[in-house]
């Protein structure tokens, strides 16, 4: 304590604490007159002060109110990464047969091979759907093997980098991995992308619910093509889940709201994504107890896989010839195709069935 | 190499080593590293459960580890490993007396009478747990810093760089008082060197019991000695090094006899024992009040009756725990569950559980819910609070089938504020994420007429009793987010027989 007082008592009057100010006191100066120097040095600063914090408020200065929550919204408009329509190539191909890479090897194949659609140097996306936090075999989330063979696909048609981006409903860090897809990044060298709160932005969509909602959009910032990759399911609510209600994994913020109006909104996602290629793997279908599954006896064997540029044509033959019901139920579907967003009578569009 | 060189480096290595472990509690990073090493060394927990369970649970055995060189140094573990105390160790020299003057140092590190507080605490805690109510968690300095990382710190270093430790930013009820308290006892350095460790520690207390049996100990020569104090300039655990050494003080940090100008210190074989005190300096009525205060803490908490018949509903533990007095005889409250929980359902709480269950783990279902496929909580639990339950144990799969799934409560319909119940509007998010099959959440497809007079088809909701098992997740989900229309309560949880809802105990 001795040493702190000593330091106090060298600091003298209070004037001299404007030391950085103040040069140079003498005893005469300190006891009267200020120098001219000083005075204008001093008066300066406190001009400066005065007129400084003035232009600080004015340039914060609020001058309307507004009402929270109404204010206007706007938003990124997503780009389509639909290629331009093919006079000849088949728009859809069903394939079956054993094992995945066997069954989408043919089916891509029998759209006229990956090169179609991904060009040497592509920065591709693929929508995988894990949104819950189960193994593969339950076939309610995008099967490894399934990712595995078209991220081959895509790789060996020349793309420079594959992304996996999914927004999951239970955790994501659960969901990557227990679903296989994390080893299978990790296999073929893949960019796996967590939904992290600085990924979204908002994009505007302009649907029949949907104008304008957040969007994991960190993937598609450099993105060139995009492709979904969805397994085949059931859905307590809207029936089904296949490459159209995919797309529900890539938005954030409230969407336990959708649910309100759930057909509208996943023939809005029609709306929002245009995609290079959708694929649906139905080589194990979730027939019932969907969209989560949880026992085997909930699936069913069935071989297939069908990719196409039309998501609704896609999903009208997954709900008939997969999932085996009738299509006047599915309402998103009809929605889908009365817009004009795709075509649900997939028996007239250019289809080829092989098999593997 | 210097012996302060040498405990420098092993204060930055199990420094580093405990960071190391906290960060990699996390589903993404966890790869069979022993993360629970820390609190499975620390002897006061495997101590203090042996005696609530009369077992010693699993890898607290490793604690018998660190009771080797305890009796043949003394407390070094308080000076080379305890990540707590090199923390205080290292704010004290930054922000407290490290660069005062010599005079002012040495003064600060004179052993004062206050320091025998924690010898009190750990007699009380000792007291309270022969009862049954452990509470060692509140101050043990690995649950206490744990608690700190994992409810506080991670929490709010992922606010200031997004991304950092999360995916989705992490809440906790309460953090900011498990925060606030960690910045006062670490900020207490300032005023008081090593205030923690010198005052409430109640480790330090355990250990300091066990060093009067140390083999080596710092020995003074007093035909050296100039009495100069130098000595004190540094010493961390206030010891008086400079007279009578007090054993069950000295944290073995080495600096007075790096200080000492005259080589009069040294570190010795079995020093005759009348040079210093050796025993904890206790006044005997002081002790017997620490045993009364431990007894009438038991008393008064478990009075209160929240283990017991006025249980709260928001005690919903953790899937795997055991029974609610049993798990207040084995909870250390050091929060790795709540670090590790890939959903944030699991809370620290504050008053739910009774004073005896502060910063227990509870779930908060608006937080998180319990993943179904995930155990992670019970992996970690240093002391068996939450068994090691396997997935298919946890699920009623398999070879455990027949005894069904672990229920940790039930979920109930608030009609009043559900849409398709009481609102005309189709919704059942609730039955979309029900994870069990068949879903514990069913449906019925009714047409009503509504306001307006036009008909409107939608689903009500419904909870088949029978194959919920509490994890929440309808809770998390429903779109009436302040107060969800669908709640999780304990009732129905099959560790307690008391607690269960259905007689058949609901196995489908």
């Amino acid at each position: 304590m001795p040493g702190r007082k000593i330091a106090f008592a060298g600091t003298g009057n209070l004037g001299n604490n404007w030391g950085v100010l103040v040069n140079n006191h003498t005893p005469s100066e300190t006891a009267g007159k200020i120098s001219r120097r000083e005075f204008f040095f001093r008066a300066g600063a406190a001009g400066a002060l005065i007129a400084g914090s003035g232009l600080g408020g004015l340039a914060l200065w609020q001058r309307r109110h507004f009402v929270p929550g109404f204010q206007e919204k706007s938003g990124l408009h997503l780009p389509s990464f639909a290629l331009a329509p093919e006079a000849l190539l088949p728009q859809m191909a069903i394939a079956h047969g054993d094992g995945h890479e066997k069954v989408i090897r043919a089916a891509i194949g029998a759209l006229g091979g990956m090169g179609r659609f991904i060009s040497k140097g592509d920065i591709v996306v693929i929508k995988p759907n894990i949104a819950f936090d189960r193994p593969p075999a339950l076939a309610a989330t995008t099967h490894p093997d399934a990712l595995r063979a078209l991220a081959r696909l895509v790789l060996e048609a020349g793309a420079a980098k594959v992304l996996i981006a999914d927004n999951p409903i239970n955790s994501p860090a659960g969901c990557y991995l227990k679903s296989g897809l994390l080893a299978v990044a990790d296999e073929l060298q893949l960019d796996l992308l967590y939904p992290e709160s600085g990924s979204f932005s908002p994009i505007q969509m302009d649907g029949e619910i949907l104008k304008n909602w957040s969007f994991f959009e960190a993937p598609f910032q450099r993105a060139t093509k995009v492709i979904g990759l969805a397994p085949c399911k059931d859905h307590n609510l809207c029936h089904a889940s296949m490459t159209m209600k995919n797309w529900y994994g890539l938005l954030g913020g409230r969407r336990n709201q959708f649910h309100q109006h759930i057909h509208s909104i996943v023939s809005d996602f029609a709306l929002m994504m245009k995609p290079t290629l959708v694929v649906l793997d139905g080589m194990n279908v979730l027939m019932k107890n969907g969209p989560t599954g949880g026992r085997l006896s909930d699936v069913k064997k069935m071989g297939t896989v069908v990719a196409g540029t039309d998501m609704v044509a896609v999903d009208s033959y997954g709900y008939t010839n997969l999932l085996e019901r009738n299509l006047d139920e599915l309402t998103y579907i009809h929605k889908a195709n009365a817009r004009g967003l795709g075509n649900m009578n997939w028996k007239e569009s250019r289809y080829k069935e092989v098999q593997a | 190499m210097k012996l302060r060189t040498a405990r420098r480096i092993s204060q930055v290595f199990f420094f580093a080593l405990f960071t190391f472990f906290v960060v990699v509690t996390d589903l993404r990073y966890l790869q069979g590293y022993p993360v629970s090493l820390f609190l499975e060394l620390d002897p006061l927990v495997a101590f203090a459960t042996a005696i609530t369970t009369h077992t010693i649970y699993k890898g607290l055995l490793w604690s018998l580890v660190l009771i080797i060189p305890t009796v043949l140094f003394g407390r070094i573990f308080c000076n080379w490993i305890c990540p707590y105390g090199i923390l205080h160790h290292f704010i004290g020299w930054l922000f407290g007396k490290g660069r005062a003057p010599e005079q002012e140092r040495i003064e600060a590190n004179r052993y004062r009478s206050i320091y025998q507080i924690k010898y009190i605490i750990l007699i009380a805690m000792v007291a309270a747990a022969v009862f049954g109510s452990l509470q060692i968690g509140l101050l043990d300095p690995i649950c206490l810093f744990y608690r700190s990382m994992s409810t506080a710190i991670l929490p709010a270093i992922n606010l200031a760089i997004p991304g950092s430790v999360y995916v989705r930013q992490y809440f906790h009820e309460g953090a900011w008082a498990i925060g606030f308290l960690l910045f006062v006892l670490v900020g207490m350095n300032v005023f008081i060197p090593r205030f923690f460790c010198r005052v409430l520690c109640p480790l330090g207390a355990f250990l300091g019991a066990l060093a009067p049996a140390a083999l080596w100990r710092i020995e003074r020569n007093p035909t050296k000695c100039v009495d100069c104090d130098l000595c004190l300039k540094n010493c961390e655990g206030a010891s008086d090094p400079h007279t009578q050494l007090r054993k069950s003080e000295c944290f073995v940090c080495f600096n007075c006899i790096e200080d000492c100008p005259e080589d009069a210190l040294s570190f010795q074989f079995m020093p005759p024992l009348q040079h210093e005190v050796t025993l904890p300096a206790v006044p005997a009525r002081r002790a017997f009040l620490g045993l009364l205060l431990g007894g009438a803490f038991f008393g008064f908490g478990r009075s209160s009756g929240a283990s017991d018949r006025n249980y709260s509903k928001k005690v919903i533990r953790p899937p795997g725990s055991v029974e609610e007095k049993e798990f207040l005889d084995r909870c250390i409250k050091c929060d790795q569950c709540i670090r590790v929980c890939p959903t944030n359902v699991l809370q620290p709480a504050i008053f739910a559980a009774g004073i005896e269950g502060i910063w227990t783990p509870i779930l908060n279902m608006k937080v998180g819910y319990c993943e179904l496929n995930c155990t992670l909580c019970g992996q970690v639990c240093p002391t068996g609070a939450i068994q090691k339950i396997s997935i298919e144990e946890k699920n009623g799969m398999g070879a455990f089938a027949e005894q069904g799934p672990v229920r940790i409560g039930t979920a109930f319909y608030d009609h009043g504020r559900c849409l398709p119940w009481s609102m005309e509007t189709p919704c059942v998010v609730c039955e979309e994420v029900c994870p069990v099959s068949p879903k514990a959440i069913y449906s019925r497809e009714v047409t009503i007429t509504k306001r307006d007079g036009n008909p409107v088809t939608l689903r009500q909701p419904y909870v088949d009793p029978a194959l919920c098992i509490g994890c929440g997740i309808c809770e998390r989900e429903c779109p009436v987010t302040d107060e969800a229309a669908i709640r999780v309560t304990a009732i129905g949880e099959t560790r307690s027989l008391d607690r269960r809802l259905l007689l058949d105990g609901g196995a489908a």
